[in-house]
């Protein structure tokens, strides 16, 4: 190098930066950090609130794509449709979820096989899952056929392109998103408190009702918000196997951006956004939440 | 009291029915014979992986797939590998806001994504190039690389690292033989992860990969729209098969990393 042999035009800038280069170490975490920041907020962060800002300046200036939400019949009705699809899909989740978490947690030497099986569909695209309830649930899909020879019904009956289809494949999709923290939850109770509870002569019901019910909340919080916040977001099942007419707001702001209604689609994306990141917020505090997002992928 | 034993046992053995069987409906669907979709199959046959194996409409994009989910892994993992050796020693305000904006596509709703980079690629020309799929899929991989690294280094004792130095190894000679050794299981759960989030990814392919990278999924979704043929119960069979191979062989690396 010729740093020696040619002094004068590098011994400026290098004693401007010589504080600098002799604290480099203590920049090193951020410049670690540093690519995968900028390349998240060039390549999604951005496009995403370029997008979303359509909803405020489209074509000036406005606030107007949000206050005509109020009086939009189409908005409130698809709102009513995912929120309220969420909120049965979620009950459905608990209420299947709740047992197989308690059977994983008890189980000895079926354990692993009860854990692969949660998790076999857990790692099963949803495309892929979405079509095998079209198989099973469609006019000529293997429950319509069962039940014909079985003869419990005359014809087949229309189950696929019907809420109560959406709704199940949700409640398969998502399942094993209430199951895992609920599980690790059980996981936690100490044994000698079902032991204290039972020789004190409770019943098994009762030590479940005051011991295990009470102690096992963390985990069915952050199981119900999990499931709750991703069922909102629901695009490609009700699509491939939900009715005609029951469009979930993914669904409304997937069509209007067909139709290139950028404002419109931008305005929704907000609404769903905010109503996913605010449920969030509002739970933030709940023990057990915090981990729930990692959680879902163990 | 053997009632009261075997009533919750037979309730979760429904419930992992319910889990387990539309996933072996369709691997069964996969090996009929018939023409059309029935079950049970009248006779069983590989006529659907000879279609789906001699059909360029299909093989094209598996490759695709393939490619943009490899890229993706490289891509994720090494500036998630890269973000999560730095995010546990930034400040806490930096700290807070890095682990948000790289946690957040697992909470943002996936076509919220979805259009927001469409409306930014198309701006750019990106829409139908496999590029524009492995920049956006890295962005959705990224949490998982991000995650497992974490946790990997979290079970790391700080005195391994503190030794090498004391004993006159550089920071790179450092990491190189001593933290990345410690955390390779973690590095390759987070490739197994990613390679996975890619593979099956659809909503954001819906959009961007227009007709010059259309990937299996995509490919899978247009097919459904006009027939569902037991075509995609091959293809869905091969993919279920990829998928649990390569998720069991993250369960497996785990439970060794945590031993």
């Amino acid at each position: 190098m010729s740093e020696i042999a040619q002094p004068s035009p590098i011994a400026v800038p290098l004693g401007a930066v010589r504080p600098l280069l002799r604290n480099w170490r203590r920049h090193v975490p951020l410049m670690l950090v540093a690519p995968l920041l900028i390349y998240m907020l060039v390549l999604y962060a951005l496009p995403v609130l370029a997008m979303l800002l359509r909803s405020l300046n489209d074509p000036t200036w406005t606030l107007s794509h949000y206050t005509a939400l109020f009086e939009d019949v189409v908005f409130a009705k698809t709102f009513w449709i995912t929120f309220n699809t969420s909120v049965i899909v979620t009950l459905g989740c608990l209420i299947l979820g709740y047992p197989v978490a308690m059977g994983l947690v008890r189980a000895k030497t079926m354990a692993p096989l009860i854990l692969v099986v949660i998790l076999l569909p857990f790692w099963t695209s949803v495309l892929v899952r979405s079509y095998a309830w079209m198989v099973l649930l469609g006019r000529h899909g293997l429950i319509n056929e069962g039940l014909l020879a079985l003869g419990m019904i005359d014809r087949p009956m229309r189950i696929l392109n019907t809420s109560l289809a959406t709704q199940i494949a949700m409640i398969h999709i998502l399942l094993p998103y209430m199951i895992l923290p609920i599980a690790n939850a059980l996981r936690q109770i100490d044994p000698s408190l079902l032991r204290a509870a039972s020789g004190l002569g409770a019943t098994p019901f009762m030590t479940f009702r005051q011991v295990i019910l009470p102690l096992s909340m963390s985990g069915v919080a952050a199981g119900t918000l999990l499931t709750f916040v991703l069922a909102l977001g629901f695009y490609i099942t009700p699509a491939m196997v939900g009715g005609p007419r029951d469009i979930t707001l993914s669904m409304l702001i997937a069509q209007e951006v067909d139709q290139l209604n950028w404002a419109y689609a931008a305005t929704l994306s907000a609404v769903l956004l905010a109503t996913a990141l605010g449920i969030l917020a509002a739970a933030r505090h709940l023990p057990g939440v915090g981990n729930a997002f990692r959680m879902s992928m163990r | 009291m053997i009632l009261a034993r075997l009533l919750p046992a037979s309730i979760v053995g429904l419930i992992l029915f319910f889990l387990a069987f539309p996933i072996v409906v369709v691997a069964i669907v996969s090996f009929s014979s018939a023409t059309y979709l029935s079950f049970p199959p009248p006779a069983f046959g590989l006529r659907w992986y000879e279609a789906y194996f001699s059909s360029p409409d299909w093989l094209n994009p598996t490759w695709v797939s393939l490619w943009v989910a490899s890229a993706v892994v490289v891509l994720a993992t090494v500036l998630g590998t890269l973000a999560a050796l730095g995010i546990a020693r930034l400040s806490k305000p930096m700290r807070v806001f890095s682990t948000g904006l790289i946690l957040s596509p697992l909470i943002v709703p996936g076509i919220v994504v979805a259009i927001g980079i469409y409306y930014a690629y198309s701006h750019y020309g990106l829409v139908g190039t496999p590029i524009a799929m492995v920049l956006a899929h890295t962005c959705l991989a990224v949490p998982f690389v991000v995650t497992s690294v974490t946790a990997s280094l979290s079970g790391i004792d700080p005195r391994l690292e503190q030794a090498s130095l004391s004993l006159g190894a550089t920071p790179a000679a450092t990491f190189w033989q001593v933290t990345l050794p410690l955390i390779r299981p973690g590095v390759l759960v987070g490739a197994l992860f990613a390679f996975i989030t890619s593979f099956d990814e659809l909503i954001v392919a819906l959009f961007i990969s227009g007709t010059g990278a259309v990937t299996l999924p995509r490919r899978m979704w247009d097919d459904l729209r006009f027939q569902i043929d037991p075509t995609i119960a091959a293809v869905s069979t091969l993919t279920i098969v990829l998928t649990a191979l390569l998720m069991g062989c993250a369960h497996l690396l785990r439970n060794r990393n945590r031993a």
